[in-house]
């Protein structure tokens, strides 16, 4: 063996090690539950807690409820801009960046000045205002990477003259954005909604902070109280990160976090 | 509604209403108004005696901790993953390594937070199966001052989404490295060594320092593996933010504008950092 390749082998279990062996080590873990035998029970615990099950629903409804608003928001702007406003891209480039220069614990700060109980629009003396307001949170939260995989997409195909193809044949705007662009963009869209329930699923400082039954913060509870539960929620919390990854990767360009 | 004509401007313009108020109240509003906050007093007038509150000591040594620890991770993580990403360039690994490579720093690059505090508590924890094995080789991590439960363990549970994160984001300037350069020099006779110092490291810096600096931000602003981890007991900037947010510990509200000011100017400044030395290495490499 050449001694470049070697040493490739060599940086290459060094990684590898450092990211498989923790997984190794919560898995045998999460197994422990039981004294002197290996047993599933922690699973069947944290599945069969009615915390755990209310929590991660109230999370996904959570997480959809942004995805659909942030595609509401960010795929009308992102097409006008393409299509009428190009002087505006780098400003929706910028605005779109933020809640990534922006610690997510800054933004909800602003909020409790904002919206908290003694403010103009107390949104969060209210159940409901609570959960629009984290609602809105991880809409914000979104921004970053369903503005990129939205805007990569409108690049890749010809926006123009797809929308004066449509307009000839007497479509209306809200018809071509519909049944002409998004047909042409769902790939990338679909990449960004599938990164942005990752993310919301995993939220802790927002629900927290927030105060709402989400599944961040019940993770948290249980790491507190427990010993092996915890290990077994966190592989679980790993097959659903690797799942949403993957559906990433069957859509489609492999987007990560990387900018 | 003829593109470029005034009136198909000024409709478009309007199109983009909804967007702009979202983006005013949840992201801009929100967070300019700590900004103002940063510079005023309890009664509304300007001050710098409240950004003059960031250099009180515990505020201070939140700060150096917190940069410590990004640091630490994001130095740690730089190195860790250009070594792999150099690893599996160019196909000197079989195929299928590299494939899996990647996908597994996407997804460990986005297994962060409280599953992965656990995640480390199982296998670096008391009883955790590294901890256990090590002690079943003579080697007690515990007995030697080792915790999961400090600085260096939290460093260690960071580097774990750093690494990865390195790997995906320094993997393409890692490509552009070009084959015939170490060819070229090898024929006029440069050793290894004196390609790799002399081409590779001037080519790769500002991708690999931007990178880092990414990283940094990226630890920076991280909450919940360290609350997770330590129960909040580590006097972390964001720790301590969210201490003020819950409670107002600090008894303070203008102190906490002004921690969410620095928080922002030094993530700030490393995102500005990154994009400066992109786009130098863009210019480099074209």
């Amino acid at each position: 063996m050449s001694r470049s390749l070697w040493l490739r082998w060599l940086w290459l279990s060094l990684g590898l090690g450092y990211l498989l062996i923790p997984l190794a080590g919560v898995a045998e873990f999460s197994l422990r539950l039981r004294r002197g035998v290996y047993s599933f029970d922690a699973y069947q615990a944290v599945l069969a807690d009615p915390q755990f099950q209310a929590t991660f629903l109230y999370s996904a409804v959570l997480a959809l409820a942004a995805v659909a608003l942030a595609v509401l928001l960010v795929v009308p702007a992102a097409y006008i801009v393409h299509l009428r406003l190009p002087a505006f891209r780098p400003v929706l480039e910028f605005v779109t960046l933020l809640p990534l220069v922006v610690p997510a614990i800054v933004i909800v700060f602003g909020y409790f000045r904002l919206y908290g109980s003694n403010s103009w629009i107390a949104l969060t003396n209210w159940e409901a205002g609570t959960n629009l307001l984290l609602t809105c949170g991880y809409a914000t939260l979104a921004l970053p990477y369903l503005y990129r995989a939205v805007d990569t997409g409108l690049t890749a195909i010809d926006v123009r003259t797809l929308t004066e193809a449509a307009e000839s044949l007497g479509a209306s705007p809200l018809r071509i954005l519909v049944s002409v662009i998004l047909p042409n963009i769902r790939a990338a869209l679909l990449s960004g909604a599938f990164l942005t329930v990752a993310i919301v699923l995993g939220d802790f400082t927002f629900a927290s902070l927030l105060d709402r039954p989400a599944f961040g913060p019940y993770m948290q509870l249980l790491g507190a109280n427990r010993a092996y539960e915890p290990a077994a929620l966190s592989v679980i919390a790993f097959v659903l990160t690797w799942a949403l990854m993957a559906l990433i990767g069957v859509f489609g360009q492999t987007r990560t976090k990387s900018r | 509604m003829a593109a470029g004509s005034p009136r198909g401007t000024i409709a478009a313009t309007l199109q983009l209403i909804p967007f702009v108020v979202f983006a005013m109240m949840f992201l801009l509003l929100p967070t300019s108004y700590l900004f103002v906050g940063a510079f005023q007093d309890s009664t509304g007038r300007f001050t710098l005696a409240t950004l003059a509150k960031l250099l009180k000591p515990n505020v201070l040594d939140a700060y150096r901790l917190s940069i410590a620890i990004s640091a630490a991770s994001s130095i740690l993580g730089a190195i860790l993953g250009t070594g792999v990403a150099w690893a599996i360039k160019d196909g000197a690994l079989p195929h299928w390594v590299r494939a899996g490579v990647t996908t597994l720093s996407g997804v460990t690059s986005n297994f962060a937070g409280v599953p992965l505090a656990f995640a480390f508590l199982a296998t670096l924890g008391r009883t955790g199966l590294v901890t256990a094995l090590l002690s079943a080789a003579g080697i007690d991590l515990y007995a030697q001052g080792f915790t999961i439960y400090n600085v260096t363990g939290l460093t260690l549970t960071y580097l774990y989404f750093q690494l990865p994160l390195m790997v995906l984001v320094i993997l393409p300037a890692i490509d552009g490295l070009k084959k015939e350069w170490s060819e070229a020099s090898a024929m006029l006779g440069a050793t290894p060594f004196q390609h790799f110092v002399g081409v590779t490291v001037p080519i790769l810096a500002p991708s690999v320092l931007g990178a880092t600096l990414l990283l940094f931000a990226n630890a920076f602003g991280a909450v919940a593996t360290a609350y997770a981890l330590t129960s909040g007991s580590l006097n972390l900037i964001t720790i301590l933010l969210y201490a003020q947010i819950r409670g107002d510990v600090l008894h303070d509200p203008n102190l906490g504008y002004a921690l969410a000011f620095g928080m922002v100017v030094i993530t700030g400044l490393c995102n500005l950092g990154y994009l400066w030395l992109r786009s130098v290495s863009e210019r480099r490499s074209a």
